[in-house]
């Protein structure tokens, strides 16, 4: 670079001052950004009218015209696309909540027993998470799929082995007790319950730590939760009917169905996204040094409370981070559903851009709403992270 | 000002990968003369009509069709052709982003196709239809009865919505099993997964005669839709456009005039100043189209007449077993119908 060394005047010039090329650099690189941006997508909007390619969101509110395997909320292909993508995204929910939910659970008791001194549980431990930590979880997903399909008898021939539970290729239908007002009523007495329970502890641990005093609140709080429901559907006149499934034409009528395509999902995504759970529990337990479980049991811990008051409370903050991901990969996972017919958002997403035409607009939703998903769940665990780290004093 | 340069050279990298380049006129000829080759999208997984037999070698309707187009342009087959296989999902993005040159994997001609997805289609190389495949033991003889049963359906094709108008026209419940890969779709209802399944009349012909037992299965005889499949190209080269098209229709007018692959060389020599022009013994035709005069004799030499492709892809001494139907020529009550080559 040429400069002239004429001016050399005692202040340095405005481009030579650290602090104002520091900030010429940031504009300079705002400005870039937002200009490829800007012709980024100029670009791609001009070549779609120039060939053609219709491009809006007002797609949403035309008429979808195809059908959806499995809905939680009212929908006929009468509705409109923006109607047909919330039944997808329902669907996506439906089987993340429920998964991270199993998979949490299976993980911590797979986790627990790798290291359990029964060398027979632990073996086992092992062998469950290196199958299915081992293989690609697609594989897993058609395998499920297929025993479900190809082991169950068609409808005709269901499996019952109870009666009003009936299991066949189309899922598992059982059931359900039939309309009647009393049982919105038992739903609002169980989350009234569960609200009363979870002060009740709360309180108990209060004083507790205040004055050494215990209160079986663990029993008391199950009586809750299973008293409070009941006496409500008891007031309410104890309505018994049941809808029960029944074989007509095709297939069954009534009841409630869970899928085939539904189950094979749920069970792949667990089972193999715990199999990664049990090895982050194993780690954080192993994490804590063994001193700790030493000087628990010295004091005259029984086993169970070494593990739960004093093992795992320091355990969990190595494991949360590395379990926030593991959550994310299993919503994210779930878009796998398309391989075996789950109708999650990516299938109906799928659908509408080829009925539509619409592949940018389409896209641009699918990731607006697993970038969506995969914040909540990062927004609540760093929460739940924050709380359980260890406070500095 | 190391900065700058790093970011200069990201900078033009991305400019020039911002993709989507627009389709000129003779622009397409020109880059498949320039590579060598045609890079024709089709089915990959369709038996008739596009699908790789065992040792690799790419055969059906589809196939054919993109070969034509081929041998017009170059003159010959030597490695002319390379197929790229396409989901129903992918092959209208494949075309428009120009992966590829040609789209023959059989799509359904339609208004909405053929007006937002940048894209035209040609003259129709097979009139289907959508039909209803049932395992026989089921007992049902129609459509119509198929109310409260379990479908399977091939994602992302037209199939889906004419089904769901098929039952909701006739007040029917039904519930759906929507899998992205025919095969993984097939599995599923061999096994009883679904009583029916739905698709275009030609792919349940496909999928029966490639399943364990063929016999036990039929398809029932209502067709519910129209669906013309046409070879489709980018929107706006209409020099290849017509090539594709004349390539096709080469193909039946040849039929009419009964030429075959067999006696190409006899009927060159014919009196008949329609066959000499046809043939390329008149010159005009190649000109102008851009190709070479022969053009329309090496597809019937090379490839054949639409007689011959059809009977040997899918027609009735084929696993398949097809009839003509609407596919025979005008002149047998079919819809094939070639405009004069004159």
């Amino acid at each position: 670079m040429i400069t002239t060394n004429e001016n050399h005047a005692a202040k340095t010039r405005f481009w030579n001052d650290e602090k104002t090329r520091g900030i010429i650099y940031q504009v300079v690189t705002a400005m870039l950004v937002a200009f490829i941006g800007y012709y980024l997508i100029s670009n791609v909007q001009d070549n779609m009218a120039k060939q053609s390619i219709a491009s809006g969101f007002g797609f949403l509110e035309k008429e979808a015209a195809f059908e959806i395997g499995e809905k939680s909320i009212e929908y006929s292909a009468a509705d409109s696309y923006g109607r047909a993508l919330v039944v997808g995204v329902i669907n996506t929910l439906k089987v993340s909540l429920v998964g991270m939910l199993l998979t949490t659970m299976l993980g911590t008791i797979v986790g627990v027993c790798t290291l359990s001194s029964n060398w027979l549980i632990s073996k086992l431990g092992t062998i469950y998470v290196e199958i299915f930590q081992n293989i690609p979880v697609l594989l897993q997903l058609f395998f499920f799929y297929a025993l479900f399909y190809e082991a169950f008898p068609g409808p005709r021939q269901a499996l019952s082995p109870v009666a009003g539970l009936f299991i066949s290729n189309r899922g598992i239908d059982f059931a359900v007790p039939a309309q009647h007002f009393a049982w919105s009523y038992v739903v609002a007495a169980f989350l009234a319950a569960s609200v009363i329970a979870f002060f009740m502890t709360r309180w108990a641990k209060k004083r507790q730590e205040g004055t050494g005093q215990q209160f079986p609140s663990f029993w008391i709080g199950l009586g809750l939760l299973a008293g409070l429901p009941l006496l409500t559907w008891v007031v309410c006149g104890a309505p018994t009917e049941l809808d029960i499934p029944a074989l007509k034409g095709f297939n069954f009528q009534g009841g409630q169905n869970i899928s085939p395509e539904f189950s094979a999902l749920l069970f792949g995504l667990v089972l193999y996204t715990a199999s990664f759970i049990a090895q982050i529990v194993r780690a954080g337990i192993q994490s804590i040094s063994h001193g700790q479980s030493e000087a628990a049991m010295s004091i005259g811990l029984k086993t169970k409370h070494v593990l739960s008051l004093v093992i795992f409370p320091q355990a969990l903050r190595v494991i949360i981070p590395p379990l926030t991901s593991q959550l994310l990969n299993l919503t994210k996972n779930s878009s796998l559903a398309v391989a075996i017919g789950y109708p999650d958002f990516v299938q109906v997403a799928g659908t509408t851009i080829n009925q539509t035409g619409q592949a940018v607009e389409g896209v641009a939703l699918m990731m607006l709403v697993y970038l969506t998903l995969s914040l909540l769940t990062s927004v609540f665990m760093n929460w739940y992270n924050k709380r359980i780290a260890i406070i500095e004093r | 000002m190391r900065q700058f340069k790093s970011l200069f050279i990201g900078c033009t990298l991305l400019l020039s990968s911002a993709g989507l380049v627009f389709a000129g006129n003779g622009d397409t000829l020109k880059a498949v003369q320039a590579k060598g080759y045609i890079q024709a999208g089709v089915n990959g997984d369709l038996f008739g009509f596009g699908k790789a037999d065992q040792k690799g070698v790419w055969k059906g309707l589809d196939v054919d069709t993109a070969r034509a187009v081929a041998v017009a342009v170059f003159g010959d087959l030597k490695d002319r052709v390379r197929y790229t296989p396409l989901t129903a999902k992918t092959r209208f993005t494949a075309l428009q982003s120009k992966e590829i040159d040609l789209l023959t994997r059989n799509a359904t001609q339609t208004l909405g196709r053929d007006t937002s997805l940048g894209l035209d289609f040609v003259q129709v190389n097979y009139y289907d239809g959508q039909g209803f495949m049932v395992p026989k033991a089921l007992g049902v003889k129609s459509a119509k009865e198929l109310g409260g049963a379990t479908v399977c359906v091939l994602p992302g094709t037209t199939t889906e919505q004419n089904a769901a108008d098929f039952f909701r026209s006739n007040n029917m419940d039904w519930k759906t099993v929507t899998i992205e890969s025919t095969a993984e779709l097939s599995q599923a209802f061999y096994a009883g997964r679904c009583d029916v399944m739905t698709s275009d009349a030609s792919q349940l012909a496909g999928i029966r005669a490639s399943s364990p037992k063929p016999d036990s299965y039929m398809i029932l005889p209502d067709i519910i839709s129209k669906e013309p499949l046409a070879p489709a190209v980018r929107h706006g080269d209409n020099q290849w456009k017509d090539i594709v098209n004349y390539s096709v229709l080469t193909m039946i007018n040849a039929e009419e005039f009964g030429i075959t692959s067999k006696n190409v060389d006899e009927m060159a020599k014919s009196k008949d100043p329609k066959i000499q022009r046809f043939l390329g013994v008149t010159a005009g035709n190649g000109k102008a189209l851009g190709l070479d005069e022969k053009f329309a004799y090496n597809i019937i030499k090379q490839v054949g007449n639409y007689g011959e492709v059809f009977e040997r892809n899918v027609g009735v001494n084929t696993p398949l077993g097809i009839e003509r139907g609407l596919n025979a020529l005008w002149t047998n009550g079919g819809l094939m119908y070639s405009p004069p080559f004159k």
